[in-house]
């Protein structure tokens, strides 16, 4: 392990740091355009970050260590998640300790802990958005896994550097089973990370809310913790879809030359990322809760015809 | 893997077909559907173009701009006129509940790649593997005819069932003689032509599409 590949590790760690708040922002900011507002800008989820960072917390008399332990463990998740994914270049050192399953792994501990936090204190809306988000939980994830396998068949390998290098390296080769790979992680995405066809995230409506929902009872930091760290789980994602289906660009291990035309690209790729899911949120209607499972159900199939299409089409000797 | 890029291209596009299958299956409403069979029309064409291409077959051409003349085009204008005169965009309801038909499609899916296996090993073209696809997708198209009860989605499961008869024809063989497909193509627009007719009959009939009650003999 070379000194060059651990400041990589930083400066790609502090780079996810600053640039989720950002990503968010633009979404918001494109949500805004499209519905004929001019909105907040791009920054002002940091702002949100800052003015919360200053304030004091607030807990309930009841909240246990867990409940104040909570936004701390989902943070260092979240950031860990992030920093995994190879965005800007294959050579990360932490990357070889943990491959796609941990990973999905590291966001399934990050779901429990949240969601026994909000049944901790036990409001009732509280625990009506952890059996929700569990519910959206145990759905979307055997489809994250198979849309990584799907991927790891091709790669024959579950590390997501290898994966990278895989496809963005080697010869042009068309992947039909990843067509089928990136619906089905394109339906994962908007589901964990309460886009709107299942959770509405700027609601505050009961009967709809989620995400929302677990979070009430958190002021100040902890607040500001998970927010950042749903930024952070969002831009997780979002590099997990550029680094599994338009990988081109990320630089190989040691190509430091590359390194300004992937953050280029990486920066162009997220904007247009962010602007088509603000697209897709403007045109598509919040779906009752009960349409969740038929909705993850398509997503799991599609991510399972992927595999199937895989062996049919690609196993050619 | 060394497979010609427009052999991959082929497979890319069979994929895409087997999507749209399944989008169609999964599909609530008409409005919809009919756009998704004038995409998968588009893409069966495409297709068939690449393979006309691979394969220096000329007359593969004349279907392909048959099939995007007949399918991307006139049907789907067809049915858009049909539905706005019946004045049926709303929901479609299905027999069953959505999921369970999805997991049928993907046993029916897991059924057609295993059948069309061995037949795929000898024929020597280059669209061989697509031939588990063509399979899937009619038999998609027929769960969907059997599991909707409305007359439209089933008469647009009956024409994306041809869509995926002509694609099993055009993997398997390098496509039908010329003849044989002019030939079905005008029975497809004819029978088209018979099955609005058919639309309105049904509905003074019966005051509704619903083809459940055709399915008594005698009246009550």
């Amino acid at each position: 392990m070379s000194y060059t590949a651990l400041l990589f590790q930083a400066v790609q760690n502090v780079l996810v740091l600053l640039a989720a708040p950002l990503l968010l922002g633009w979404i918001t900011q494109c949500r805004a355009w499209l519905q004929n507002r001019t909105g907040a800008g791009v920054l002002q989820p940091c702002r949100n970050l800052i003015k919360l960072f200053h304030k004091d917390a607030v807990l309930a008399h009841n909240a246990s260590p867990l409940f104040r332990a909570t936004p701390y463990i989902l943070f260092s998740c979240m950031w860990l998640a992030a920093a995994l994914v190879p965005v800007l270049a294959t050579d990360l050192p932490l990357s070889p300790a943990v491959d796609v399953i941990a990973l999905v792994g590291i966001f399934a501990l990050a779901r429990v802990f949240i969601s026994l936090a909000a049944m901790d204190i036990g409001t009732a809306f509280g625990s009506l958005g952890a059996r929700r988000e569990m519910l959206v939980g145990f759905l979307a994830e055997p489809a994250l896994l198979m849309v990584l396998f799907t991927a790891s068949t091709i790669s024959q390998s579950t590390s997501l550097i290898t994966i990278v290098e895989t496809l963005a390296h080697k010869q042009f080769v068309l992947y039909p089973s990843m067509a089928f790979a990136a619906v089905a992680f394109l339906m994962v995405l908007l589901a964990e990370n309460a886009r709107i066809p299942v959770d509405n995230p700027s609601t505050h409506l009961e009967l709809t809310m989620i995400h929302e929902a677990m979070i009430l009872e958190y002021s100040a930091r902890h607040l500001a913790l998970v927010e950042w760290a749903s930024a952070l789980k969002l831009l997780a994602y979002m590099t997990i879809g550029i680094a599994l289906f338009a990988p081109w660009g990320i630089a190989e291990s040691g190509d430091w030359g590359a390194l300004p035309l992937a953050l280029l690209l990486l920066f162009s790729k997220l904007l247009l990322g962010g602007a088509g899911l603000a697209l897709m949120e403007t045109l598509s209607a919040k779906m009752r809760i009960f349409r969740v499972p038929e909705f993850m159900g398509t997503a799991f199939l599609l991510a399972v015809l992927g595999l199937l299409t895989h062996f049919l089409l690609e196993t050619t000797t | 893997m060394n497979i010609p890029f427009t052999a991959q291209l082929i497979n890319m596009c069979a994929a895409l077909l087997l999507l749209i299958a399944f989008a169609m299956l999964s599909q609530r409403r008409i409005l919809s559907l009919i756009n998704l069979f004038a995409l998968q029309g588009l893409i069966l064409s495409f297709s068939t173009a690449v393979v006309a291409y691979t394969t220096s077959q000329h007359h593969l051409y004349t279907s392909a701009a048959l099939t995007l003349l007949l399918k991307v085009i006139v049907l789907p204008l067809i049915l858009h006129r049909l539905i706005r005169k019946l004045n049926i965009k709303w929901d479609v309801e299905t027999m069953f509940n959505i999921p369970t038909i999805m997991l049928i499609g993907l046993a029916l899916v897991v059924f057609a790649f295993n059948l069309a296996a061995p037949i795929s090993q000898m024929a020597g073209t280059v669209t061989k593997s697509t031939l588990g696809i063509a399979m899937a997708s009619v038999l998609l198209s027929f769960l969907m005819m059997i599991t909707r009860s409305k007359a439209v989605p089933q008469v647009v499961g009956f024409l994306a069932m041809e869509n995926g008869l002509f694609f099993a024809a055009t993997s398997a063989t390098y496509g039908m003689p010329l003849v044989v497909e002019l030939g079905i193509a005008l029975d497809v627009l004819v029978g088209m032509f018979i099955l609005g007719i058919f639309f309105f009959q049904i509905r003074v009939a019966f005051d509704s599409l619903d083809l459940k009650h055709m399915e008594k003999l005698k009246e009550d």
